[in-house]
């Protein structure tokens, strides 16, 4: 069975500062990680494919600046088999549906029967780049899958869930499905794979090399429906009143008036 | 004059009955109507298998029309079905402006719809805004969309210009609902779709409700919260009792979640509910930004932290520096005796 991982190559949102003057993100030095939902994604390619066996494939693939030469390398040494980079200068200021339509031209240029993304990135957190994947390619998704039931060569049985219940469904190859952070946990990088990681070559597709099936209007700033027109920090809800050193008794009078005045009791 | 008209919001069932977010975006839509032109119409799209009889409500809530798609492949929610209706809709309709809830049904399907339409989609709006762009030539109206991103450390606003319709999801619990109006009266209109038995293109085994009837904490007036503070998963059972004494329901942090204290669907915060509740009480809970981005919207919000440096103040109407485990019982036999207090007066 071949099959596609798609990752993303996030800054860590856990580190994020602020800068207090600006109320801007301070990006340098922000560390890059591979999404969560991602590497969960990755985890469940490798079951998939230890468990099916015989000529399976893992390749991992991910769109971003060279740099992102990092995340592949990890998956690699995960125990993937093989990493494409989607890098190119006209991909630069892409939004969600620009960026699956890229990712879409270059997974169609691989063998599958199985993509799996993550659900979301935690960075734009739209969850949106999966299922347009699914939809520029055809395919069935089953996207917050939380359970692998079942896995054959012809289909897929999966746990997928929403708010107040799961589905258990069945979907034929090939299909995309998108992961939960619980679907799989990751394993480590072994020494050994470490290593192959090194030794492996990554394939690098940019415009040119995919040009054939990728209209450039569709992609870039200039392919994007949609364009951020500002950005800024969080304004945070005014503060109120901060009392201290008040005894437990009137710590509770405090929040009983509070209570009164706002109706609440 | 552009050829694209009205606002459709696509409203979600479950076993027929409305999710309340839909009720919350018809609201905002029509606020979003009275700015971009008052001729234009509110509309509720539903789909299901039996769901016409829902349209009363959603003319109560302020919907000038409702369309209706009934057919048994949309009986349960599978992605290809709902999209084939729906694109074949707003290719026929032209909307302006089209919106979803950001429920994971919602975010399964809207991405699916707006590439297959060819317009953009903007995920988990907090703000929608009908503005206009200064740096067009010629002035017109759009739906400025207001998003957290960065796990919620920026905002960022975006439009979608050059295609349509303007396509949106949004958190539940953001938008406010309008008053019930039980007299109002719209235009129902049953729209059909022609499905092929390859539009199902995936089976469902097996449909699992959860089992012990889930509170949904977005619909609490008022959530009395816990997180790492609190100490274990006992220290819930007394939030438990103040909730009791007022009316309202048990919340949590991620971290409170996490340790295995309570359950998933009582997290609050960027990847757990966005709420806002009339009252939210925050007890041992530091107020990282991924917690603030779930809950800051609140209308009255009381924290306790022995930390007064906790950023969890910056969001409060009422801090109090202090151990909440000595003031959280003394609340309750407050509270408990101001009732009875209250019932013999
Ligand atoms: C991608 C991502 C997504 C996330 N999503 C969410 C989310 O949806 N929701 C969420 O909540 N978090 C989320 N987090 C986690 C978040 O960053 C924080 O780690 C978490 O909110 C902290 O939980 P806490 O406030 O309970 O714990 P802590 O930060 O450890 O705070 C405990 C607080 O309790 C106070 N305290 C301790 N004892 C007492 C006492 N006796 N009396 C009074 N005060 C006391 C302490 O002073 C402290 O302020 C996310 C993180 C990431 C990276």
């Amino acid at each position: 069975m071949k099959i596609v991982v798609y990752i993303k190559h996030v800054p860590d949102t856990n580190e994020v500062k602020l800068d207090p003057v600006t109320n801007t993100l301070i990006r340098d030095g922000l560390p890059s990680i591979i999404n969560h939902d991602d590497k969960s994604g990755i985890e469940a390619a490798l079951r998939i494919k230890e468990q099916v066996g015989g000529d399976s494939t893992v390749t991992v693939v991910c769109m971003g600046p060279p740099q992102a030469d990092v995340a592949l390398r990890e998956a690699l040494a995960m125990g993937c088999d093989n990493a494409v980079l989607l890098s190119s200068r006209e991909f630069g200021g892409s939004d969600t549906l620009a960026t699956s339509t890229i990712v879409a031209a270059g997974v169609a240029k691989l063998d599958y029967d199985l993509v799996i993304t993550g659900r979301q990135a935690i960075d734009g957190d739209t969850a949106q780049v999966g299922p347009q994947i699914a939809e520029h390619l055809g395919l069935p998704q089953v996207s917050y899958a939380e359970e692998v039931v079942e896995i054959t060569n012809d289909y897929i049985v999966v746990k997928r869930q929403f708010e107040d219940r799961y589905h258990i469904i069945k979907v034929k190859l090939p299909c995309l499905i998108t992961a939960l952070a619980e679907l799989a946990e990751p394993r480590y990088m072994s020494v050994a794979g470490i290593e192959k990681a090194y030794a492996t070559d990554i394939t690098v597709l940019d415009y040119e090399a995919m040009k054939d099936v990728l209209p450039l209007e569709k992609i870039g700033l200039n392919g994007s429906p949609t364009n951020v027109k500002r950005s800024f920090g969080k304004q945070a809800k005014g503060a109120g009143t901060v009392l201290a050193d008040l005894t437990p008794d009137e710590a509770v009078q405090a929040i009983i008036a509070k209570l009164e005045e706002k109706y609440i009791i | 004059m552009s050829e694209h008209k009205d606002i459709f919001v696509v409203v979600e069932q479950r076993d027929s009955e409305v999710q309340k977010v839909g009720l919350e975006l018809i609201g905002e839509a029509t606020r979003l109507r009275d700015e971009l032109d008052p001729n234009q119409k509110v509309v509720g799209v539903i789909l299901g298998e039996n769901v016409k009889g829902a349209a009363d409500l959603l003319f109560q809530y302020g919907a000038d029309k409702v369309i209706a798609i009934e057919d048994a492949m949309l009986k349960e929610y599978v992605t290809e079905p709902y999209a084939k209706a729906l694109v074949q809709l707003i290719n026929d309709k032209n909307p302006e402006i089209v919106l979803f809830g950001a429920t994971s049904i919602g975010r399964d399907l809207a991405p699916r719809v707006s590439s297959r339409v060819g317009t953009g989609l903007t995920a988990d709006c907090t703000k929608l805004t009908i503005e206009i762009d200064e740096r067009d030539e010629v002035p017109r109206k759009l739906l400025f969309m207001t998003r957290p991103a960065f796990g919620g450390n920026v905002m960022a606003t975006i439009l979608c210009k050059r295609t349509w319709p303007q396509m949106a999801t949004v958190r539940p619990g953001v938008m406010k609902a309008l008053e019930k109006k039980a007299d109002a009266k719209g235009e129902l209109e049953e729209y059909k779709v022609a499905f092929e038995a390859k539009d199902m293109n995936v089976e469902i085994m097996e449909v699992v409700k959860a089992t012990n009837k889930s509170t949904d904490i977005t619909e609490a007036k008022y959530l009395i919260s816990g997180g790492r503070g609190i100490g274990g998963p006992e220290y819930f059972e007394t939030l438990q009792k103040l909730a009791d004494v007022l009316g309202g329901e048990i919340s949590a942090s991620r971290v409170a979640v996490d340790s295995g204290w309570i359950a998933k669907d009582r997290q609050v915060g960027q990847t757990g509910k966005t709420v806002r509740p009339l009252l939210y009480m925050a007890f041992g809970i530091s107020g990282a930004i991924q917690h603030l981005a779930g809950m800051d919207a609140s209308d009255l919000i009381i924290s306790v932290n022995k930390d007064e440096g906790a950023a969890i103040f910056d969001v409060s109407d009422l801090g109090v520096v202090g151990d909440l485990k000595k003031i959280v019982p003394k609340l309750i036999e407050a509270l408990e005796k101001y009732k009875a207090a209250k019932e013999v007066q």
